[in-house]
């Protein structure tokens, strides 16, 4: 293994980075800001939503933002890597194993979704204003489910950007991520789709489902929601899948 | 120490048209048209077996779907060969893909920069990503900006760069970690004529450092001056090696005579025909002739004196010595631009 390259490529994926900060802050959290200004202020504010909503929307807009960061974060580059100009060619000509430098990918799209995720959080809680009744009680299952949310949003990149060509693009956007966000718990806790049993077991398959749920384990344990253990089985289930089916895909693309 | 290149019947087979590793990233491929459709296996590689020794330049010749590229991309790391073995040093490379290439530069055929970044960032992170370190990949960076004459747009993005621009920044970029093997995959294509010297004079220097460098061509011109060497590729075989004046020694009649005269030559070329030393006789249009010979200037006079029995006045003479063109033609039967 080559830790100087692999260091190098992440030191190449910050430096893009911070190149297009003003664009990733942009995207990364404009949408999520509006949707807990409108939906967490103003419809509390004005009667429409219970007090409580604002305490269990905040888990699932810190999801929202870190499982988008995270999958854009890795499959837009790849995606535009791959495809006519090639861009990715003078990693894969790096003196390291074709697979590292996927999991390179992976690694950069992780941080950026973990930074999504802590950045989101403070500012939501003071878009949200008063009554937000959130804490880390316990800092371990904090962690740990951030860095599974993390680490299914950047395999998931890896996965989505290596199958997909540019004309799909917006065809991913439309049919993978739309629907997954909005069948994932984000927006409310599984236990409100009670009254909806085949679509509260239908959900299940939904990853996302686990990332807002952890999510809410962690920070609003009060709120019922699955059970952490399922959460964490589930989670590591699908970012083991995810990231086997990544690299396959990656390598298929890498060597002709 | 110099480092040499071989590789033992590889043979490639492409499930799925076209070979996107292997032609640089020039061809998008459509998976969806290529679902619906029966598969189509397309033998890039027929058992190709090869050797390039240490500190040598080079050439693979042929034309364009020869199998170059493939040949290149197999020893590059970036295509996987069907069967066969291919060595960079005592490398194989398949097997010891990082070793390999740490040992090897590769100029693609189409420029594909990193286009997050400023000219001089790609050649510094290509550096760190071979472990170079700080102040010597900085110095290493400047020294072949210079060099390549690309020092006034090296804190560019290379986004706005014209193509022989880039063609410069690829193959400074391939010098960066000072690979012992350069590989150059149709290295002027697309380059002005002085880009093109330019482009030589630094080939041959670096060869001068004993480096080995392999390029692919489909220029005849290139292939005969740059190389020590030669291999005539065609549907992915070798159907020739040796270096360039051997090669076109080992073709009957090489020269090739083009003879004007001032009247219509059709009795004239009976008697050209009965010359010592013509191979062949073929009409071009009404006053002129190209005559296939394995001797050239001495052949004159005679014409001279057969033109001015039969009436007719040479008017002018245009004579080709043997080339790669004439020897790619007599090997396959077909022009190098076919």
């Amino acid at each position: 293994m080559n830790w100087k390259a692999f260091g190098a490529m992440l030191a190449r994926d910050a430096h893009v980075a911070r190149r297009n900060i003003i664009q990733i802050t942009f995207q990364t959290f404009l949408q999520p800001l509006l949707f807990v200004f409108i939906f967490g202020r103003v419809m509390v504010g004005s009667g429409y939503m219970p007090a409580v909503y604002k305490s269990i929307l905040l888990p699932g807009i810190i999801a929202i933002s870190m499982v988008f960061t995270g999958i854009w974060a890795v499959a837009m580059p790849l995606i535009a890597e791959f495809q006519w100009t090639r861009e990715i060619e003078d990693r894969l000509l790096a003196p390291i194993d074709i697979a590292w430098i996927a999991i390179e990918k992976v690694v950069a799209g992780m941080i950026q979704a973990i930074v999504a995720g802590l950045v989101v959080l403070p500012l939501a809680w003071l878009v949200l204003g008063h009554g937000v009744d959130i804490s880390i009680h316990a800092p371990m299952k904090f962690v740990a489910m951030i860095l599974l949310v993390a680490l299914f949003a950047a395999s998931g990149g890896l996965a989505l950007g290596c199958s997909m060509n540019q004309q799909h693009i917006g065809l991913m956007f439309s049919m993978v991520i739309t629907p997954m966000i909005f069948f994932g718990c984000t927006y409310f806790p599984w236990s409100a789709l009670q009254n909806f049993p085949i679509l509260q077991k239908a959900v299940l398959i939904n990853p996302l489902v686990y990332a807002s749920e952890g999510l809410r384990a962690a920070l609003v344990p009060q709120v019922p929601h699955l059970s952490t253990t399922a959460i964490l089985l589930v989670l590591c289930f699908f970012n083991i899948l995810l990231l086997v089916v990544g690299l396959r895909q990656f390598e298929k693309k890498a060597v002709s | 120490m110099a480092v040499g290149v071989r590789t033992e019947n590889l043979r490639k087979v492409y499930n799925s048209a076209p070979p996107m590793a292997a032609a640089g990233g020039f061809i998008a491929r459509s998976d969806a048209k290529d679902s619906k459709q029966p598969k189509q296996q397309i033998a890039a590689l027929d058992g190709l077996s090869l050797e390039v020794r240490p500190g040598e330049i080079f050439g693979l010749l042929g034309p364009n779907g020869a199998g170059k590229s493939t040949t290149v991309g197999v020893l590059t790391t970036r295509v996987r060969a069907t069967s066969g073995h291919a060595w960079v040093g005592d490398h194989e490379v398949w097997q010891e893909q990082a070793k390999v290439k740490r040992l090897i530069g590769v100029v693609p055929q189409r420029p594909n920069p990193d286009f997050s970044l400023t000219a001089r960032e790609i050649l510094i992170f290509h550096a760190a990503y071979f472990g170079i370190a700080s102040k010597a990949r900085n110095e290493r960076a400047d020294a072949l900006l210079e060099k390549f004459k690309l020092t006034d747009r090296a804190n560019q993005m290379v986004r706005g760069f014209s193509g022989g621009m880039m063609q410069r920044l690829s193959i400074a970029r391939a010098m960066m970690h000072d690979p012992q093997v350069l590989f150059l995959d149709e290295p002027s294509a697309g380059l002005d004529p002085q880009t093109r010297i330019l482009l030589w004079e630094i080939v041959r220097e670096y060869n001068q450092l004993g480096k080995t460098i392999l390029l692919t061509t489909h220029y005849m011109e290139e292939a005969d001056s740059l190389c020590h060497r030669l291999a005539i590729v065609d549907n992915g075989r070798i159907i020739a090696v040796g270096t360039p004046g051997e090669l076109k020694r080992s073709i009957p009649g090489g020269y090739l005579l083009r003879l004007q005269f001032g009247k219509p030559t059709a009795e004239l070329l009976q008697r050209l025909q009965s010359l010592a030393g013509v191979r062949e006789v073929r009409p071009l249009d009404t006053t002129g002739a190209d005559v296939y010979a394995d001797r050239g200037g001495s052949l004159i006079p005679e014409i001279a004196a057969v033109a001015v029995a039969a009436g007719a006045e040479l008017r002018d003479v245009h004579i080709s010595e043997p080339s790669l063109e004439n020897l790619f033609l007599h090997h396959t039967g077909r022009s190098l631009r076919d």
